[in-house]
């Protein structure tokens, strides 16, 4: 199994405050990779590492390389948005276009990366990816409603779809089912089963059931430092560290 | 919690669960290791009264078995364990289940003494006794090895089971030249050779849990191994 992404000697820093300390880790392609970690510990900083959102915060700045298919995104000739239309996105709260259609929604990212398509081809694309994200069956008879019109599940579905829609190659999520309703929680992780077929997935969460369910790897993060990373399945049954052991266990703090 | 230089859980409710069931188990494995000396006792002893009590006694090691099982169902149900919390609490489900089986293997043992006491007694119990002996030790130092998770006492436990083995087969071969002999001796013959594997399978038990005890402190499973890989 390739390696999708590789972050290697990756310290972020926001001013002189350094959020991630030499962190070196491996995304496996077609694989979910769940980051678990306390608060504060940089799981949000990584993911956003990896599709270069953390230099838009002002005052963040990163060093070392994440590698995407062999080329480093941080070289210097590389388009941050056209890393980010490869590596795409999903928040921890749904985040549509409150006003806007279902459909244009779905569409917003083509217009942001000033790609326009003809009638027929938009609304196949926008079809199939609200199909991908299993909302169609939901919507399709009423694409013309808001964005906002719909549930706090169907919303993050929405967003999913709104990713899938630019055709990325990784999905990042963080935290993408904390606002959401256990039944919304698990549409969210079956999805993830059927979008590992076509995209390399990293998730970061707080719920460790859910990074147990969905993930095939996980990652294990503590103060800015990556400390276990392995097999979802010997990471919840044996870990290695005593830090994840006593984590995975509720014995922090 | 299984080993008490690690810091305590969050939560306290959880915390308490998990000593709750640690002390079941042990209080547990003590009667079952009360019941293993009783029925020898009994059957050494040639004492009915006392092999009947150990029969009725049997109903208590149940209602633990039971009570031991709902404690591991509801820690799973309620607290999602992970690692060291779900081996521990996993193995406490197959622990109580073993420790069950050899309350059921002393049942036995009572049931052929309440028999054999019947009729005079066929020859002095020497290997019995020893034998029993060695299955009680085993017993009470997978339960000790599950306490202090202490895998070099598991794997001792693990080893002295070929003693019993041994033991049997030696039981085995004695009560096949009396029989021979003497066919008249065969019913009671039969029962102490019954006696015999009753114990054998009491060692296994205690085979079970300390291979249990392995897995549980290192995560690795041991179980239907070569003796010479483990």
């Amino acid at each position: 199994m390739a390696d999708k992404v590789t972050v290697r000697h990756l310290r972020a820093f926001f001013g002189k405050n350094e959020a991630l300390h030499d962190v070196n880790l491996n995304f496996a392609e077609n694989r979910v990779t769940a980051i678990i970690g306390p608060s504060g510990c940089g799981k949000s900083t990584l993911v956003r590492c990896i599709n270069r959102m953390h230099e838009v915060v002002p005052g963040a700045t990163c060093t070392g390389e994440v590698v995407l298919d062999g080329e480093d995104i941080y070289a210097p000739a590389v388009d941050p948005v056209q890393v980010r239309r490869r590596i795409g996105m999903v928040f921890q709260k749904p985040t549509p276009f409150p006003t806007m259609s279902i459909e244009d929604n779905v569409a917003a990212g083509l217009k942001l990366n000033g790609i326009s398509l003809p009638r027929a081809d938009r609304d196949r694309l926008v079809e199939q990816s609200l199909k991908r994200s299993a909302l169609w069956e939901e919507v399709k008879d009423r694409l013309g409603r808001p964005g906002a019109s719909l549930s706090g599940g169907q919303q993050q579905r929405l967003c999913v779809a709104r990713a899938l829609a630019v055709e990325p190659e990784v999905l990042l999520m963080d935290e993408p089912c904390s606002a959401l309703d256990p039944i919304s929680t698990a549409r969210i992780e079956e999805l993830l089963l059927e979008l590992k077929e076509s995209y390399t997935i990293i998730i970061v969460t707080h719920n460790m059931q859910q990074a147990a369910r969905c993930s095939d790897f996980t990652a294990f993060m503590y103060a800015g430092d990556l400390i276990e990373f392995g097999e979802t399945k010997q990471i919840f049954t044996n870990p290695t560290k005593r830090e994840t052991e006593d984590y995975i266990t509720g014995r922090f703090g | 919690m299984e080993n008490f230089s690690q810091p305590q859980h969050t939560n306290r409710q959880y915390e308490e669960e998990l000593r709750g069931l640690r002390a079941g188990l042990l209080k547990m494995g003590g009667l079952a290791e009360r019941q293993i000396a009783e029925a020898i006792d009994s059957l050494v002893n040639r004492n009915t009264g006392q092999a009947r009590e150990t029969i009725a006694r049997d109903v208590e090691v149940n209602r633990m078995d039971t009570e031991m099982d709902e404690r591991c169902i509801r820690l799973l149900a309620l607290h999602q364990p992970a690692a060291s919390d779900l081996r521990f609490i996993t193995t406490g489900l197959k622990i109580t289940t073993d420790l069950e089986r050899i309350g059921d293997n002393a049942v036995n043992i009572c049931e052929r003494a309440v028999e054999l006491n019947q009729e005079p007694q066929l020859k002095p119990y020497i290997d019995i006794p020893r034998m029993a002996e060695i299955a009680q030790s085993m017993v009470k130092d997978s339960l000790d090895a599950f306490m202090r998770d202490d895998t070099t006492l598991a794997e001792e436990v693990i080893d002295r089971d070929d003693e019993v083995d041994q033991l049997n087969y030696q039981i085995y071969r004695e009560l096949l030249s009396y029989m021979a002999e003497d066919p008249q001796t065969i019913p009671r013959a039969t029962r102490i050779l019954f006696v015999s594997k009753y114990l054998e399978r009491i060692a296994d038990h205690a085979t079970n849990i300390a291979e249990m005890v392995v897995y549980m402190v290192k995560g690795r499973t041991i179980r239907h191994m070569e003796k010479k890989k483990v």
